[in-house]
């Protein structure tokens, strides 16, 4: 974090940028929204031929790829749309149903 | 033109943490776009659900300069940072050379910023003005604009005994852009990534104003399942209701044909705002939205053999 928000509920008035500048750019990366999600994707490796379609129409960037290679999701930040699944064409993405912590 | 492999390597534009709703195909529209985008950059977005959802205090989802801006104005503001950096340049008061991209919604583009996108463009600032078309004023609740499709339910063209939805059709914008002498002018949508980047590759390098229009389904609106929003996209693609085309030195290409144009129904039918029109009072209607996209799509084609 190079420009430390954690206290900003204490800050007074002055003490935010003029213009409610926000000083770190793609700093939402802080903010989760994994838990938004009802259904988790999870990647079925020995099905992916790694043409990374899941990786460009996810729409929060949140599927991982590492020197051309799928690399599993954030789950951090996955909404859970299943956009993923719906568009990959070797059925390497399973939507499963989250269950809660009691659950499991 | 960048393979999905190279994209992949790149930063990305707009990082995770934003909070569209999930399957929104403004964020893939946008991701896209910056993927394809050079940097430096420097960013404008009209207010709309984009802008609300990525740059919520203290956070941005922005992984470059941005300006945020009021809804009516994203191309002027686009054009005084572009003449500013011209003016800086021209006293060397600054090395790099800087890209310029203006995002709007429908509302934002096709009626409330209309006007200021007309200026820019007639001004010839060199920047992109990227309209993500979802078909409503999303971020406040669905009204319709003039991008809306004839047929289509939102809260402000209600479905009842009266009217089937909105009565009118929606305005060519992509084509009032064309318009505009010696723009580079193009339209498509997040399915066809590749047609969708090297289009912005080709905007962001030519020495002039350019204007692409992307098709952004929303799944909130629209009524559809989140995990369709792709597939969505690419149907009206291959019903013709949004055919993928550009517009350069006066020359119009189209840069899709579908070798069977599906009938618009398999596209209606997987949207809520459009399921009253598969009643046996509606069918008229569809009709007319099929009679519609024919004859636009015969002069999209004789346009193209200009
Ligand atoms: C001058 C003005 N009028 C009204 C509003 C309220 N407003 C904020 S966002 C919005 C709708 C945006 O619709 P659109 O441009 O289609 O973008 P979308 O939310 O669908 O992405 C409206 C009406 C405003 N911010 N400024
Ligand atoms: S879309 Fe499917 S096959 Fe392609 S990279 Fe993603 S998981 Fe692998
Ligand atoms: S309302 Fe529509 S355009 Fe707005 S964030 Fe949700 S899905 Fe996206």
């Amino acid at each position: 974090m190079k420009w430390d928000v954690r206290r900003i509920r204490e800050w007074k008035f002055y003490e935010h940028p003029q213009g409610a500048t926000i000083l770190e750019a793609g700093n939402s990366l802080y903010y989760q929204t994994g838990s938004w999600r009802t259904f988790r994707p999870v990647w079925i490796g020995e099905k992916c031929t790694h043409c990374l379609y899941c990786f460009i129409f996810c729409p929060d960037a949140a599927v991982k790829v590492s020197k051309e290679k799928i690399a599993g999701f954030d789950y951090e930040h996955c909404k859970g749309c299943g956009i993923c699944a719906t568009e990959c064409p070797r059925e390497a993405i399973e939507m499963v149903e989250e269950q809660r912590e009691s659950d499991r | 033109m960048a393979s999905l492999k190279e994209l992949s390597k790149r930063k990305e534009g707009l990082v995770a943490g934003h909070r569209l709703c999930a399957g929104c195909g403004e964020g893939i529209a946008v991701r896209q776009v910056l993927l394809a985008a050079p940097r430096p950059l420097v960013c404008a977005v009209a207010t709309g659900c984009l802008e609300v959802s990525t740059t919520v205090y203290p956070y941005t989802s922005w992984n470059c300069s941005l300006i945020h801006t009021a809804f009516e104005n994203a191309a002027a503001t686009i054009s005084g940072v572009e003449a500013a950096f011209e003016a800086l340049k021209a006293r060397r008061k600054i090395g790099e050379d800087f890209h310029f991209i203006a995002f709007g919604g429908d509302g934002a583009t096709y009626d409330i910023g209309l006007q200021a996108l007309s200026g820019a463009l007639e001004r010839r600032h060199r920047f992109l003005y990227v309209c993500l078309d979802n078909g409503a004023y999303m971020n406040t609740g669905i009204q319709r604009s003039g991008a809306t499709p004839l047929g289509a339910w939102t809260t402000t063209t209600p479905v009842g005994k009266k009217e089937p939805g909105k009565l009118e059709w929606r305005k060519n914008l992509t084509a009032i852009a064309a318009a505009h002498d010696g723009t580079y002018v193009a339209q498509t949508t997040i399915s066809h990534w590749k047609d969708l980047t090297q289009k912005v590759e080709k905007a962001l390098s030519y020495n002039g104003p350019s204007f692409i229009n992307i098709l952004a389904p929303c799944p909130r609106g629209w009524r559809t399942k989140e995990s369709q929003t792709v597939r969505i996209a690419r149907l009206a693609v291959e019903t013709c209701y949004w055919p993928l085309f550009e517009v350069e030195n006066g020359k119009w290409q189209i840069n899709f044909q579908p070798r069977e144009k599906k009938p618009i129904e398999e596209w209606l039918k997987l949207q809520g705002r459009f399921k009253h029109l598969f009643k046996e009072e509606n069918r008229p209607v569809i009709e007319k939205i099929q009679n519609y996209i024919d004859t636009e799509w015969e002069k999209l084609l004789a346009l193209s053999s200009l």
